[in-house]
């Protein structure tokens, strides 16, 4: 395994399957690796502010046995008097086993490798990359439909800057027998780079603007959260937005072990009374997110 | 040819488009050499109808590699006692340090002091090339 893990696809599917299996030993019996990382410090660089990222790596070392320091914003830190990223992460390297960061700047996890003899974890580099929800993300989808291949992946939303989906679909491109459902408006569609490379490797692709017309398709439904702002005009939005929104009525048309993903947090774009179907499983994936993230420093840290 | 004058032992750039030999002469940082440099533009071409040219002189150590991402039309020769002895091949290099910036407003580029502009040349057939640290596409 690489030492620094900046993007999911430093993992190769060999060490993505290894990681998904440890994940489902900690989750069976927890406190067989609730020391493992006695007296090791996990750092959390955090530039940006994050909720379930910072807490979900703090959470996992701290399950693990480990201790945790660090900060949570730019603010707190020596970026704040103009010290570079490169020395911060020098510098905290001195006090830490295993550094995890998120920098508001793309490309700012990849410098900081660059500096580092102890692993780096990326844990967001502004639009980027996000290699630790894309594991969640696989996790979940292993753990609830017992495969990564063979799959009916339905985007909803905002895939244009949405970096949680373009990760996934990077991760999932690895795997046989995937056909990815697009469903955004014409402002917010993916990328060129990304649809070429999905035409390139020859994925099955369907565009669709409704999420409606495609809902009995899907085994897996990954929502994100549409922005007013990115928008061009405010009819265009009005007239759209209730095409992403997930309710029990779109429910009603979707298969019955069909699963609905979201990498949280969610505004509007789930109705709060699509929480109680058991397909809404994005609370499953933000505990998924804790398991993994043991795993992953346990790989890391050579631990397991 | 182009008249190469009386260089007996050097590098002839040719071919260049009209006003880009200031730019060329900028990139191959030619500022830090002693040797006697020539710059001759708008000189008339049959091909191109005006051109610059470059005259180095001598054996000087010239980072050729960056002329084919700048212009693969380019031509090369080297000169030895008067002659043409070699027309080099320009191909797309690997890297580019510090010859262009990432125009990512979100890059790390645009915040961390002295980190140098790196690009990679992700699809030789295309000619693609990426900033290193945010992988954003170069385009001119």
């Amino acid at each position: 395994m690489k030492k620094h893990i900046i993007s999911p696809l430093d993992l190769t599917c060999g060490e993505i399957e290894e990681l998904l299996h440890l994940s489902a030993r900690i989750m069976e019996n927890p406190q067989q690796f609730a020391h493992k990382c006695d007296g090791k410090i996990l750092a959390t660089l955090f530039f940006e502010p994050s909720t379930r990222t910072r807490l979900s790596f703090e959470s996992a070392m701290l399950s693990l046995g480990g201790q945790v320091l660090g900060f949570s914003s730019a603010n707190s830190s020596s970026t704040a008097k103009g010290e570079s990223l490169s020395d911060t992460v020098r510098t905290v390297e001195c006090y830490a086993d295993i550094i995890a960061m998120r920098h508001p700047k793309e490309g700012a996890a990849t410098v900081a490798a660059t500096k580092l003899e102890c692993p780096l974890i990326n844990a967001g580099d502004g639009g980027h990359q996000h290699p630790t929800q894309t594991l969640t993300d696989l996790l979940t989808i292993h753990q609830l439909k017992g495969r990564l291949d063979n799959l009916t992946i339905g985007l909803c939303g905002d895939l244009k800057f949405g970096r949680t989906v373009h990760s996934l679909i990077r991760a999932m491109m690895r795997y046989t027998g995937i056909r990815f459902v697009l469903i955004s408006p014409p402002e917010l569609t993916l990328p060129e780079y990304i649809r070429s490379d999905l035409e390139a490797g020859g994925f099955p692709v369907i565009e669709a603007e409704r999420l409606e017309e495609v809902m009995p398709q899907l085994d897996i439904l990954y929502m994100t959260r549409v922005q007013k702002e990115r928008f061009f005009n405010e009819e265009e939005y009005l007239r759209l937005k209730d095409s992403y929104i997930l309710d029990t009525d779109k429910m009603r048309l979707a298969k019955e072990d069909m699963i609905v993903l979201h990498p949280l947090p969610r505004v509007n774009e789930i109705s709060t009374k699509v929480d109680d179907d058991p397909r809404a499983a994005y609370f499953k994936q933000a505990r998924f997110g804790r398991f993994v993230r043991m795993a992953l420093i346990l790989k890391l840290l050579e631990v397991e | 040819m182009a008249n190469i004058g009386n260089l007996q032992t050097g590098i002839v750039i040719d071919h260049i488009k009209p006003g880009k030999a200031m730019d060329l002469y900028d990139a191959l940082e030619l500022d830090k050499l002693d040797c006697t440099v020539a710059i001759i533009k708008n000189a008339p071409s049959s091909k191109m109808g005006r051109k610059d040219i470059l005259k180095i002189e001598g054996d000087t150590p010239v980072k050729l590699d960056i002329l084919g991402f700048i212009d693969p039309q380019l031509t090369v020769n080297v000169i030895q006692q008067g002659k043409v002895v070699e027309k080099k091949t320009l191909h797309l290099p690997q890297k580019l340090v510090n010859l262009v910036r990432c125009k990512n407003p979100r890059c790390i580029t645009t915040v961390e002091q002295e980190l140098d502009q790196v690009f990679l040349l992700t699809d030789p057939e295309k000619g693609v090339y990426r900033c290193r640290w945010c992988e954003h596409r170069y385009d001119e």
